[in-house]
């Protein structure tokens, strides 16, 4: 079947087998922040934007994308470098297999709110795991993000 | 000693990770983001059986399989023995292990090995493998293994290398028996002996990378294997003594690392396409789905451990006699080695005039155990911690003053620990600062906070290793470029853990540069010097120290340089950093220039490597309290505050050691709370994904909060010990302690799930 999706602000027109799965089409196409750390939905790696909302990729079949945009880290070069750097302070980014998906959520988190409580933080990353960090580097560097936006503001 | 650490411009500063920001953009530098897209799919069929001989495998159908390039079983593998166990040589673990062998041990054991144009091709080709098994009664229960009918390796090519107590022909993959003083006589004049049994069960690392493997033929018709790995060099041996080719025939090299947590020591994945890559001359690679990596990987050890411990009235503790038993599952990676740790990393936490500690590992149809971060310490610290809390509780003292009565501190030989003398321990620091943390005299035992929910501490202490003494070997090699920048080279694998940035940390010291200047490359059996692994906490006290070595040397190659141009006498010559000079004259030429001169008609080497091996394993410490909220009714513990104090000596760079820490207390609270690998009866694993195995998610515990009490090793560089491991050692008896606290249980077998808790309340009711 023939689909065209947006990827990261380019379409993308492609003759695709019905199973493919959006994370493995995205790979294909050179999004290799994409990663699978599970095949039960449960880890959050695999996190992308999908018309603004976040998806898990390995989840849904590529065919589902059809006519959407999709975004990946890829596309969100300079979020990820502004929001990264706090991670990056903390030393929390550790072994990193986790930060694309989790850096991906976080950015969808800042589109949603404002100014997120710690409670509301933690629930709306909770399907991100993180083997390496115990979350809390995570948190600091949200948290001093956060303090940094509302200097700036 | 403090000055000299206060006074260190790069080291102990909270340095950012060289490879930082290319991992928060996410980008593409793990194995199977480097690779090329024409590689054969490698994939594996796996026993579904326990115990069972492979007596056909039907290949017809799936070789008609359009994209399907070989179908490998048993009789296409060398059939020389060897051990997956990333260790040096002689491995002390069993050769037991074939790539793939017609008599399969676990469920979830090779029986063929697919290689395909697509996964498409491969997954089809699975479907249609018709094998015909003959279905052996499998052993299971690790209690009744030794000397069971029922072999694991009946077979009379097993071999075992060092003499560790191995015994195939009794289900024994280890046997030992140590001591140190007379243990029953010193417990028969206590006053209270305690006899108590312990069990962990296995434990997944579950790094979110799974297992992945990249091999290729190169120009020189040698065999290139890029891999997950933390241990390059173990990777060649393995590798050659797996397919019986010369390892001057093998490249192993890794790129960033997804985690590894120890499971990345064993030769996991890489055995299956380096066989079809040699065999094919064609690239392959093969990726463990999370299945395969949760059914056939190697997690903790599942142990069980009694501990006898003998005191005085007053709280005095004098003797210690443990027994473990430990399950090594299916083979024997890493079985005789963990097992040790349960006893000579827990019982030298305290000062005692006897102790005796006898282990056996056996072997069951279940899967192969391996090595995991903590590697049996964890294990044998929890039930040894939790000994002494019952005893505390016994005698009606509080678990923190019967620790400060006993506790091991600085200049104390540790008996249990190979008799080395503890050079370098804060211990008794970090236990009074967990107790200010946690603001235990106010919160000791518990507060009933109505509506059945209890709050209470509890505390625990732990000890781990820096490197395997006399065994490890560290190494660096640092050479001078153009411009003045040096390369760092080394075999230690970064797998998340920053010590690529660490070790450069180390060097821009020395050498009075920034850790820009410092290039770090690593690590690759055809460019890295000789390095064990990354593995035994060893990375920053033994790399870390061959770093040090490495760069003093080089120091004096700069001078000597240096002084050559400008025509002085290096014993005179000084260098700071940015160049030589001679103080007496006012000359001096730039480290540019001498980078310059180290290209340009020179007979001076410029490039140096040091390696080195430790005499002695310097023990970090750590004390850790905890405060929980049980609900008596449910059951169900909330970890709302861990605080952790650790002394790793001297930290390298805070930021990293405290994310470290962290990370290790929270898979610690997965072990404590949830974490099982569960098999049903017929050895069939219970939960194979992330959706059984439950590991902890942030909202699953409240705050960890961790300080460091340094002292400072005289050993290690920059008076720096270990930090990997250690950090997962508390919470399992912590948490244990403080549910004791809130409902007069122990619990002794971890997880600590609700139903231990309701049905023992419901027990001490009746
Ligand atoms: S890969 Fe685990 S949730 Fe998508
Ligand atoms: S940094 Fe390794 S899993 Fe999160």
């Amino acid at each position: 079947m023939i689909i065209t999706v947006n990827i990261n602000g380019k379409n993308v027109t492609e003759d695709i087998e019905a199973d493919l799965i959006l994370l493995d089409f995205l790979r294909k196409h050179g999004c290799y922040s994409v990663k699978r750390g599970c095949e039960t939905s449960n880890c959050g790696l695999c996190t992308v934007l999908m018309d603004e909302k976040p998806v898990l990729s390995c989840s849904m079949l590529a065919a589902k994308a059809d006519g959407k945009n999709i975004m990946t880290l890829e596309g969100l070069q300079k979020e990820a470098e502004e929001f990264g750097t706090f991670v990056a302070n903390q030393g929390a980014e550790q072994c990193g297999f986790c930060n694309p998906g989790f850096i991906m959520n976080v950015i969808a988190m800042f589109r949603e709110y404002e100014n997120p409580t710690d409670e509301e933080i933690k629930e709306y990353l909770a399907g991100n795991l993180c083997r390496c960090s115990g979350y809390e580097g995570q948190m600091r560097a949200i948290k001093k993000f956060m303090a940094e936006r509302k200097g700036a503001k | 000693m403090k000055d000299t650490v206060k006074n260190l411009k790069t080291v102990t500063k909270p340095i950012m990770k060289k490879d930082a920001m290319s991992l928060v953009t996410g980008k593409p530098v793990y194995m199977d983001d480097v690779v090329p897209d024409n590689c054969l799919i490698v994939k594996v069929l796996r026993s579904q059986h326990a115990n069972a001989m492979v007596e056909e495998v039907n290949k017809k159908a799936a070789s008609m399989v359009p994209g399907v390039v070989g179908i490998y079983t048993w009789e296409d593998v060398p059939q020389e023995r060897f051990t997956m166990a990333g260790q040096t040589y002689p491995e002390p673990s069993p050769y037991d292990r074939l790539i793939l062998d017609k008599h399969v041990r676990y469920v979830g054991d090779p029986v063929a090995i697919v290689a395909g144009e697509n996964e498409k091709a491969v997954d089809k080709a699975l479907k249609l493998l018709k094998v015909k098994y003959e279905v052996l009664e499998p052993l299971l229960d690790f209690r009744k293994a030794k000397d069971n009918e029922i072999l694991v390796h009946p077979e009379d090519n097993w071999k075992s290398l060092c003499p560790v107590g191995a015994d195939n022909k009794r289900n024994l993959c280890a046997s030992e028996k140590t001591s140190h003083g007379d243990v029953e006589k010193v417990l028969s004049e206590c006053d209270v002996v305690l006899e108590r049994t312990y069990h962990t069960k296995a434990n997944q690392q579950a790094m979110m990378e799974t297992f992945r493997t990249y091999c290729y033929m190169d120009t020189y018709g040698r065999l290139n294997i890029l891999s997950s790995t933390q241990i390059v060099f173990h990777v060649r041996r393995i590798v050659s003594n797996a397919l019986g080719i010369p390892k001057s025939k093998i490249r192993v090299s890794k790129p960033r690392i997804g985690g590894g947590f120890g499971a990345k020591q064993t030769v996991v994945a890489e055995v299956f396409p380096a066989f079809v890559t040699w065999v094919t001359g064609r690239p392959s690679k093969m990726i463990f789905t999370r299945e395969e990596s949760q059914i056939a990987s190697t997690p903790r050890h599942e142990m069980e451990m009694t501990v006898r411990i003998g005191a005085n009235k007053d709280g005095k503790i004098r003797a210690i006699d443990l027994y473990t038993l430990s399950n090594t599952g299916a083979y024997g990676e890493h079985g005789p080695t963990t097992v040790g740790l349960s006893g000579h990393k827990s019982i030298p936490l305290y000062n005692v005039e006897a102790f005796r500690f006898d282990y056996d590992v056996v072997y069951t149809n279940v899967m192969s155990a391996g090595a995991y971060r903590g590697y049996g310490a964890t294990q044998g610290i929890f039930a040894l911690e939790t000994a002494v809390n019952e005893l505390a509780a016994k005698l009606n003292i509080d678990p923190m003053k019967i620790r400060e009565m006993n506790m091991v501190h600085e200049g104390d030989i540790m008996y249990a620990y190979y008799g080395e003398k503890s050079n370098s321990c804060a211990l008794d620091r970090c236990l009074a600062r967990v107790k200010e943390m946690i603001d235990w005299d106010n919160k000791y035992p518990c507060r009933d906070m109505g509506n059945g929910k209890v709050r209470s501490v509890g505390v625990a202490m732990a000890m781990q290793g820096s490197s395997i003494s006399n065994l490890d070997v560290g190494s660096a090699t640092l050479k001078v470029n153009d411009d003045g920048f040096y390369t760092l080279i080394i075999g230690a694998a970064d797998m998340g853990t920053g010590c690529d940035t660490i070790l450069a940390q180390i060097a821009a010291e020395v050498l009075e540069c920034d850790v820009d200047n410092i290039a770090v490359l690593g690590a690759d059996t055809d460019a890295s010097p000789y390095d064990s692994g990354s593995y035994a906490s060893s990375t920053t006290y033994l790399t870390g120290k061959a770093t040090y070595d490495a760069a003093m040397k080089l120091r004096e190659k700069i001078i000597e340089l240096g002084a050559e141009m400008m025509g002085e006498d290096k014993e005179k010559c000084e260098f700071d950093g940015s160049k030589v000079f001679y103080p007496e004259s006012g000359k001096d030429v730039s480290m540019v220039d001498i980078g310059t001169k180290s290209m340009l008609n020179n007979n001076i080497t410029m490039e140096l490597t040091e390696s080195c091996s430790s005499p002695v394993s310097p023990p970090p410490f750590m004390a850790a309290a905890v405060e929980v909220e049980v609900d008596k009714e449910t059951g169900t513990v909330d970890v709302l505050d861990y605080a952790a104090v650790v002394d790793c000596g001297t930290p390298i760079n805070e930021n990293l050691a405290r994310v470290q820490t962290e990370g290790g207390i929270g898979q610690g609270i997965g072990m404590a709370l949830f974490e099982e690998v569960q098999y049903t009866e017929e050895g069939r694993m219970m939960n194979n994904s992330f959706m059984q195995y439950k590991l902890p998610a942030r909202v699953d515990y409240g705050k960890i909060r961790v300080e460091f009490e340094s002292s400072y090793e005289p050993t290690g560089p920059y008076g720096a010990k270990s930090i990997g491991e250690i950090v997962i050692d508390t919470p399992c008896p912590a948490i244990t302690d403080a549910v004791y606290n809130a409902t007069g249980l122990f619990i002794r077998e971890m997880p600590i799930t609700p139903e231990k808790i309701v049905m023992g309340l419901i027990e001490n009711e009746n």
